[in-house]
């Protein structure tokens, strides 16, 4: 029979796994390096969108151990590929943390991965960089959210339509999962409080990698033939808004007629669409590739040149990983130590230059200040950037707009408190 | 070679000849530019504003240029729309398209040295200023497709200062049609402007009555608040009937969207239906073959957009054949060395394509890189088609008419060609054809690669519509698989009426249900459908059913 | 009709090796001090603990693949479903302790503006109702889903497909936030299962005993099952269907019944995964998922019990080491497995090693002879 051969393989795997797993811990404690993780996804469906970061992510290590590292110490990446399956980021997290000892992980990408390894990064105590614009209503000790919170994306993008395009008539059409429904959970209220009706709201939900979108545009083109100027905000995700703009453009749904503009739409996306008939189409984010500064320009060179790619783009999520990256450098130099309780502490108030002129500044509630720019479709696939805000915005952990969460704030510096009820004057009550 | 090749690089002669006209109008213009420059009237001081870098002003600078009746205003505002109008030093420029400048104010030559002049920025508020004034200055153009054009710019800005052109160009109109969208453009002035008579504005609104579309009906439901009350009554009156006619449309438009939705599904199943309803095998990979095709139709387009740019229209037609040829190869390749193993044994079949389809999703990965690679849309697959209140557009017409010859010519084939009569032999009843003396192994080969290759150009016709992306294929293998189950194994027929029920089903459902909530319950209304019966609609009847 | 003795061979060691783990691992981790190379570090605990409720549901798997001839490439949705169960009185645990402080909503329908629980999620607080639930409802729509399909006939492929449509029709379903389960972020940030802290050590070290325990039952159950009459005729049914409903067995029961048996099998091991990777989202119902599970089933070996067992522990250990050390490459080798596996080791692993077995101790038996395998031949 076949028993003694699976036995003997049985423990040979074993031995190998153990032998394996103890000799990379040993390498570990031997070298004097601090170790960064890397989580984002290289395989699976965000692989899209995440591979990019991980570029980004060696890049800024290359470029800090040129400068000598970071308290006289080299910087070691540790990648690890999630695979876009939930629960192997809080695998790979674990792993990340406890067996290869990193200081700090840069990663996730969806808000169910950050939900996923939120649990991990509390109870081992170590810091995650999280760097999409996310639906808010979070403030975690160890987590710094590095993207737009709603207020810094969503709402300074409504107001550019209501003044400049006058529009009156608002279609929010998004993918249902949580961003989108938050983000026009809370447009909704905002629109309301600014005096337009329910009639002139028409929210529409679809499902993931949704193709066939002929009787939403179809509906999109009916609603806004109601005599009053009609705009779209898309929360539209990943891989369903290639078939929706190509949708627009044969529905002939023109920028000038009813403008859409987009929250989940970056260069990278649009790389893979031929923008031509989408000219004038709007995204709101914190950064566009086309912006004019030096440090902007620095950047897109060293990214060029570190990729080999004349042709790579450079988008949103990447500043947030620049500016994210840079506060932790001055923190670790700040505190002396990579020790996560003292580097928690010394991040709030740290100032860096972000890529778009300004300089953003990590708050207490764990998000930063960020611009907001609102750029509109060029036809080589870039942002022309058509209005920005005066000033950075600070990031809202709680939205002002939203029922549950209006009187709750986030302070880790005095208040060392997530969710502080302003009310009840309670930490989490 | 190279030779060929940059002959169809060049253009063709009839661009030629306009170019040359172009440019000896240009001189013409340039001279009267030249006569004029000293005196600085409106359009100089309208010019100015565009220096000023907002969009305020050069939205104010476009009404002001289209006014001044300057023979340069049309380049301007031409130029402003390509944004070929620069700005440098206090001046404004024309940077034609061969590279030359002019001076906009005076229409003097100024190289063709750009240097530090920056193009004048365009939002989407100066692009509409600069349709309606582009309406209004080409009104009277001797190209009916531009006086079309500018029709319906003016139908939509609604701008009273081009009623008198509009007024010349209804006076001349020769062709119908034009002339219709010239006076629906009248009508849309006069309803809403203050001080036209009432006779006038009940004229209009029975214009737009008969115009009956969605946007007469936002025209008639939204007049000034000042309207008289019998001009109100009317236009109320025509509004209601413009929304029965749209609501009795309506059903014919979730109708074609059904079909188009359904010749997709035929599109991505039919190849399936041949490899899995004749041969009997599972191929999980099917989806990847479509997908294949995808991806030869972006290299056909890089390698056209390198090498032969004149070629771009018929892109697509390139793609059919190779996009066949690569899919169908891939296809031999796969059932020469997997699948003709695993004859007999369906579910080890299935399992070995799916390990196929893993490895080419992620070859294409390896080799394309995870993102979507841009398909373009070749110009005759854009605008649409408007039949009474329907809109049909002309790429979802050419992906149903294609679905439907792709599905006539495959049943041709299997009937009239002794490779479909082999297949067909070979499907009722492999011992007996193959006593017969047909070399079924080569059979099973050749229908496999044919149904991999009908996969194939199915993707040329997805890339239109779809993600071009290493999960191309994953998204419709489980539509498929319904598709070919619903309609009857082995029966094409069936999974025609299959794809078209299933399209048409998920349109209707989609407007009550949602998007989501209609295709459960269409998976469900399958589910339940295949448990009362088993062998899908068109089932085939004989021993074949036992095999 | 004879029946085989429970404890066989192949019994006695995956018995014995699972209870060889249940007790070395928690030692290596708890006992073996930090640093020393034995040492099990605290992030393999939960691992492994995945892995066996993995090799759980393989088994479920098996159990109806290898034995009665359903191929289910839907089976990952009762997994879910009993992940969801679990899932469900987790969240009821977390109790005021969420962001938003609501003693009784979870807080994504805070988040939501929903005003009451809906009526499913009432009973979830007591463990004993969920704990029937992760049987139940899993149970439940195995027996309803199996009894349309089983009656009807529908069988091999088609059967197969219209699984595949189940699991993608749950999916869709669940990925909705009107459902009332988290939608797309599914149910996470677990405080304590019973009383006590899901993130604790000591819980995770309870837990892998636990998912071991259930795999060894789930073994023996399964083990009974196929060894009695009541298994005979399953292989009755695999083997010649129509000659077997023609014998007067009603064949449909008996698919039906293991159909269900293998659902609330695959059920528990949601249950169990659950707590120890602290997620459950609708990606688990993923027709990709489910067509996973197939294939550990049949690189072990399929019918073999065991080989379900080896499959899901050796491939997932593989993918593991894959995703950290080759990313690019994990596609190609899992396609790869899938090929190689169903055109040359049709038997699996366990077949291919009894073959082998088999082949070596007959040329022991047969002395020095040096007779070519002519076995090999027949």
């Amino acid at each position: 029979m076949s028993i003694f051969d699976i036995t003997r393989r049985n423990l040979m795997t074993l031995a190998a796994a153990a032998l394996v797993s103890s000799a990379t811990a040993q390498a570990a404690r031997a070298e004097e390096t601090i170790k960064v993780g890397v989580l984002h996804s290289l395989s699976g469906t965000m692989a899209i969108s995440e591979t990019t970061l991980k570029d980004v992510m060696l890049m800024l290590l290359e470029e800090q151990n040129k400068k000598g590292g970071l308290l006289g110490k080299k910087l070691e990446a540790v990648v690890v590929d999630p695979a876009s399956n939930w629960p192997l980021f809080a695998e790979k997290a674990r792993e990340l943390i406890s067996q290869h000892k990193v200081s700090v992980v840069f990663g996730a990408w969806t808000s169910v991965s950050r939900k996923s390894v939120l649990p991990v990064f509390k109870e081992l105590n170590s810091i995650l960089f999280y760097p999409v614009q996310y639906e808010g209503e979070e403030s975690e000790r160890n987590v710094f959210y590095t993207g737009a919170a709603p207020n810094q994306q969503a709402i300074p993008a409504v107001d550019y339509l209501a003044k400049e395009e006058k529009v009156e008539r608002w279609v929010l059409a998004g993918t249902d999962y949580v961003y989108p429904r938050t983000t026009n959970k809370i447009l909704e209220a905002y629109l309301k409080s600014k005096g337009v009706k329910a009639e002139d709201i028409m929210i529409s939900y679809t499902p993931f990698g949704h193709s066939d979108w002929q009787t939403i545009v179809a509906d999109i083109k009916k609603f806004g033939s109601a005599g009053k100027k009609t705009a779209v905000v898309s929360t539209i995700n990943g891989d369903a808004n290639v078939p929706f703009y190509k949708e627009l453009a044969n529905q002939g749904v023109k920028a000038t007629d009813i403008p859409v503009v987009a929250f989940s739409v970056g260069e990278e996306e649009l790389a893979g669409i031929d923008t031509k008939p989408l000219v004038g189409h709007l995204a709101a984010w914190n950064y566009f590739q086309s912006v004019e500064t030096p440090e902007n320009k620095a950047f897109i060179e060293k990214w060029k040149a570190f990729t080999k790619n004349e042709k790579r783009v450079s988008n949103d999520p990447m500043e947030a990983h620049v500016i994210g990256f840079n506060m932790w450098v001055k923190a670790v130099e700040k505190a002396g130590t990579t020790d996560p309780d003292k580097v928690i502490d010394a991040i709030v108030g740290i100032k860096v230059p972000n890529l778009t002129g300004g300089v953003s500044e990590m708050l207490p509630n764990h998000h930063i200040t960020k611009p907001v720019l609102i750029g509109e479709i060029k036809e080589d696939g870039q942002f022309d950037t058509v209005w920005q805000t005066d000033g950075l915005v600070a990031g809202d952990a709680w939205s002002k707009h939203l029922e549950g969460s209006k009187d709750l704030i986030a302070d880790w510096q005095t208040l060392k408190c997530g969710n502080y009820n302003t009310v009840t004057k309670k930490c989490g009550s | 070679m190279r030779a060929a090749v940059a002959a169809l690089a060049a253009p063709p002669f009839k661009v030629h000849f306009m170019f040359c006209l172009r440019n000896v109008l240009h001189a013409f213009v340039l001279l009267l530019g030249m006569a004029s420059a000293a005196l600085a009237g409106p359009y100089e001081e309208a010019l100015l504003k565009f220096t000023n870098d907002s969009y305020a002003d050069t939205d104010a600078a476009i009404g002001s240029v289209a006014r001044s009746g300057n023979p340069l205003s049309l380049d301007v505002i031409e130029a402003l729309r390509d944004e070929r109008l620069l700005i440098g030093s206090g001046q404004v420029f024309i940077r034609r398209t061969s590279g030359e400048l002019i001076n906009a104010a005076t229409g003097q030559a100024w190289g063709n040295q750009v240097g530090e002049m920056k193009p004048v920025r365009v939002n989407n508020r100066v692009r509409r200023a600069i349709e309606a004034a582009l309406g209004g200055l080409t009104l009277l153009s001797s190209d009916a497709a531009r006086r079309l054009e500018a029709a319906r710019a003016v139908f939509r800005s609604r701008d009273e200062a081009a009623l008198p052109t509009l007024e010349k160009a209804i006076a001349q109109e020769s062709l119908p049609h034009v002339r219709d969208a010239l006076e629906s453009a009248r009508a849309a002035i006069l309803l809403i402007r203050p001080d036209a008579p009432p006779m006038q504005k009940l004229a209009s609104i029975e214009t737009l009555r008969i115009r009956g579309d969605q946007e007469a009906l936002a025209l008639l439901s939204n007049l000034p608040s000042n309207a008289p009350s019998e001009v109100v009554a009317a236009a109320g009156k025509a509004a209601d009937g413009i929304r029965t006619h749209l609501a009795f449309w309506e059903a014919f438009q979730s109708v074609w969207y059904g079909i188009s939705l359904g010749s997709v599904l035929l599109l991505a199943a039919i190849g399936l239906a041949i490899t899995f309803g004749t041969m009997g095998v599972i191929n999980m990979a099917h989806g990847e073959m479509v997908m294949l095709g995808a991806y030869t139709t972006f290299m056909v387009q890089e390698l056209i957009r390198t090498y032969a740019p004149g070629l771009f229209e018929a892109s697509l037609l390139i793609a059919l054949p190779l996009a066949f040829l690569v899919a169908g190869l891939v296809g031999v390749i796969l059932e020469r060395t997997v699948i003709r193993f695993l004859y007999g044994r369906p579910l080890e079949t299935l399992l070995a394509t799916w390990g196929v389809s893993l490895i080419l999703q992620q070859g294409v990965r390896t080799i394309f890189g995870p993102t979507n690679r841009e398909v373009g849309t070749p110009a005759w697959m854009s605008g649409a088609l408007d039949i009474g209140a329907m809109s049909l557009t002309y790429n979802r017409i050419a992906i149903v008419v294609f679905a439907f010859s792709v599905f006539a010519s495959l049943l041709l084939v299997l009937r009239y060609t002794s490779l479909g009569l082999y297949v067909r032999a070979v499907t009722q009843n492999r011992r007996m054809a193959g006593s017969m003396g047909i070399r079924t192994s080569r059979i099973d080969a050749l229908a496999f690669g044919l149904g991999s290759g009908v996969a194939g150009i199915a993707g040329v016709a997805l890339s239109q519509i779809d993600n071009v992306s290493p999960n191309l294929g994953q998204g419709y293998i489980i539509d498929s698989f319904m598709v070919v189950v619903f309609g009857g194994v082995g029966n094409l027929w069936g999974t025609l009426v299959g794809a078209m029920t299933l399209g048409i089903a998920n349109k209707l459902l989609e407007p009550y249900a949602g998007a989501v909530l209609g295709k459960i319950a269409l998976l469900i209304a399958i589910i339940v459908f295949i448990q009362r019966r088993p062998r899908g609609l068109f089932a085939l009847k004989g021993r074949a059913v036992e095999a | 009709m004879r029946t085989q003795p429970l404890f066989d061979r192949q019994t006695t060691l995956v018995l014995s090796l699972l209870t060889i783990a249940a007790i070395l691992v928690p030692a290596m981790n708890g006992l073996v001090p930090r640093g020393s190379a034995l040492h099990l570090s605290d992030h393999l605990v939960p691992l492994l603990g995945k892995y066996v409720c993995l090799a759980l549901l393989a088994l479920s798997v098996d159990l109806i693949w290898g034995f009665c001839g359903i191929l289910s490439l839907g089976h990952g949705a009762f997994f879910a479903l009993g992940g969801y169960a679990m899932g469900m009185y987790l969240m009821r645990q977390i109790g005021a302790r969420g962001v938003y402080a609501d003693p009784v909503l979870p807080d994504f329908m805070v988040f939501l503006n929903w005003k009451e629980l809906p009526w499913f999620w009432h009973g979830f607080e007591w463990f004993p109702f969920a704990a029937l639930m992760v049987l139940l409802v899993p149970g439940a729509l195995a027996l309803v889903f199996g009894w349309f399909a089983f009656r009807s006939r529908v069988t091999g492929v088609y059967f197969s497909i219209i699984t595949q449509a189940m699991t993608f029709a749950l999916m869709l379903a669940f990925f909705r936030n009107d459902m009332g389960l988290g939608g797309n972020n599914g149910l996470t940030d677990f405080k304590e299962l019973l009383g006590f802290p899901v993130q604790a050590g000591s819980t995770r070290i309870v837990l892998f005993v636990l998912s071991v325990l259930a795999l060894a039952c789930g073994y023996l159950l399964c083990r009974w099952a196929v060894g009695s009459t009541f298994g005979k005729v399953l292989v009755a049914v695999r083997d010649a269907e129509s000659r077997t409903r023609f014998l007067g067995y009603r064949v449909e029961h008996y698919k039906l019944a293991v159909f269900t048996l293998s659902a609330m099998l695959a059920g528990v091991a949601g249950a169990l995964y659950v707590p120890q990777v602290g997620i459950i989202n609708p990606s688990e119902f993923a027709p990709a998922n489910s067509i996973e599970v197939v294939i550990w089933v049949a690189v072990g070996g399929r019918g073999t019990l065991a080989g379900a067992i080896l499959g899901a522990l050796l491939v997932n250990a593989g993918k593991t080491w894959f995703t950290a050390a080759l990313p690019e490459f994990w596609l190609f080798a899992l396609g790869g497995l899938f090929v190689f596996v169903t055109l040359f080791m049709p038997r699996g692993m366990i077949g291919a090693a009894g073959d082998l077995w088999e082949r070596s101790s007959q040329r022991l038996r047969a002395g020095r002879s040096p007779e070519p395998a002519t076995h090999a031949a027949e």
